[in-house]
């Protein structure tokens, strides 16, 4: 089968330390976390990565009134996305344009925000919002966006817990090469810091970071690692078959190379290093290329105790025997943005491709022997050789595994 | 409460519900769909905060008493003063 080769022409996104890429890839080369203490519900102060975007730049007063956090993120990286790709918008044909974001959740901030409004009327439901619903349609964030851009072609989102950010572009990949589309904006997003349940059920399960000093809460590989930081934020990314974007004289950031998806089958939360090792295997299987071909290997590391050294048992199982590549980590920096941990992952590393340079994993004071992976880019940014190919690791609850690997373009 | 309180109160409400509206030449007699952008969630909007705010409960088949701000006045000066107010 000839498929298309598939391209990413722009990025746009929100992190909790940079609001597009110039500003995030600095923030992760100069070692500045995105992470604080942030007040929620029930539980007072918790530790977040808190987005900071100008969120009137995109949208009105009233559709921000009416809308979702998640709308409001998609919505601002699908703008900043399209302007970045330099496209002439005006032109498309908005219903050849797909719109496909990866979510871990969708509407339990909406809805605890109407419970607790509720528990202020005595419970009375005739004072449920009627925008309840719209709101917590699963497609809610890519809706919003299509509300918003008037895109008409599918917009959807793609539950997938915290595999989610990376299949939204494998969607897209997909949707392009079956010709169903012509130009994607695709990525992952999360509002999830605006939910208390998700931290009370991560504190629950003994999985919730804590820290007296927030940038240091998030430390993937140390041995005082005690859990993830919940964060928020999107990347979205501009995506065309190549013939499109060379037609048009598009900077190129990097071609999807090759992508693998699974499911371990085996435990609601608990990760399975067989299943991440097969998932990265077949990814790299997929592109055609060799262990040995991978520049960057983004970790998807969370800062839990088991999750990390499952996760470098993995990595070494995978790359069997062949040289690790480069191994890094973002959520030290900005926390786990949930859905869009994935695309905002990626994005980081992206413009690796150019400057050579691997933005590295902080917080590691410590280094647990059990995560001692030879090739860790540890606290400071390292510079080497050769970037030309970058796979990026994202796993979820109920055990599913993505892996997706972006090659430096080359005509 | 006077029409005019009740006028207020309801030019209050859109304030808050459609934030991007210049509301300060808004024609009493005309109707408020053909000044603002306004949907019908948002008719449902002002609904819900007289209920919320006011205690006030307008049934959907009176709807259309809220077309104007004062057909808005004319319909509720009577529910308020019902309130007492």
């Amino acid at each position: 089968m000839n498929l298309s080769r598939i391209v990413i022409t722009g990025v746009g996104l929100t992190a909790p330390n940079g609001n597009n890429l110039p500003e995030f890839r600095q923030a992760l080369l100069t070692a500045k976390s995105g992470v604080e203490f942030f007040e929620t519900r029930h539980m007072g102060k918790v530790l977040a990565g808190v987005c900071k975007f100008e969120t009137t730049r995109y949208q009105s007063r009233k559709e921000l009134r009416v809308g979702t956090r998640a709308g409001s993120v998609s919505i601002y990286c699908s703008h900043e996305a399209v302007n970045d790709s330099k496209i002439a918008w005006d032109r498309v044909d908005k219903g050849r344009v797909g719109i496909y974001l990866g979510i871990t959740e969708h509407g339990n901030v909406e809805t605890e925000n109407e419970i607790a409004s509720l528990a202020t009327f005595g419970n009375d439901t005739k004072f449920w919002s009627h925008y309840h619903n719209p709101r917590t349609v699963a497609n809610n964030p890519a809706g919003e966006a299509s509300l918003n851009l008037g895109v008409t072609g599918p917009a959807y989102t793609i539950g997938a817990a915290c595999a989610a950010g990376n299949m939204g572009l494998i969607h897209a990949a997909q949707m392009l090469r079956l010709g169903e589309i012509d130009f994607a904006l695709a990525g992952g997003v999360s509002e999830s810091i605006r939910s208390f349940g998700i931290f009370a059920a991560f504190k629950s399960q003994g999985a919730l970071a804590h820290h007296v000093d927030p940038t240091k809460a998030s430390r993937p590989f140390d041995k005082s690692r005690n859990g993830i930081v919940v964060s928020e934020g999107g990347a979205i990314y501009a995506m065309e078959r190549l013939e499109d974007a060379k037609a048009r004289g598009a900077k190129i950031y990097g071609e999807i190379a090759g992508y693998a998806v699974n499911s371990d089958a085996s435990d609601y939360v608990l990760p399975n290093p067989v299943r991440q090792a097969e998932c990265i295997r077949q990814a790299i299987k997929h592109a055609g290329m060799t262990p040995d071909q991978i520049d960057i290997l983004n970790a998807h590391a969370t800062s839990t105790p088991l999750g990390d050294v499952q996760e470098c048992q993995a990595i070494t199982s995978a790359f069997n025997g062949f040289p690790l590549p480069h191994v890094n980590n973002t959520k030290s920096f900005i926390g786990h943005a949930m859905g869009a941990a994935g695309s905002l992952e990626l994005a980081g590393n992206l413009p690796s491709f150019d400057d050579l340079v691997v933005h590295p994993t902080i917080n590691v004071d410590d280094l647990d022997p059990q995560c001692a992976l030879s090739t860790l880019v540890l606290n400071q940014p390292q510079k080497v050789k050769r970037v030309d190919a970058i796979l990026n690791n994202s796993f979820g609850m109920l055990g599913i595994n993505s892996a997706l690997i972006v090659k430096r373009y080359i005509d | 409460m006077t029409k005019d309180d009740i006028k207020k109160l309801i030019i209050e409400i859109i304030a808050d519900i459609a934030p991007d509206e210049d509301l300060s030449g808004l024609k009493p007699d005309v109707r408020l769909r053909e000044q603002l952008q306004l949907d019908s969630m948002d008719f449902l909007d002002i609904v819900m905060e007289l209920r919320k705010r006011h205690g006030i409960e307008v049934p959907e088949a009176d709807y259309m008493q809220l077309a104007t701000l004062d057909s808005c006045a004319n319909y509720l000066e009577p529910k308020f003063a019902a309130k007492g107010r």
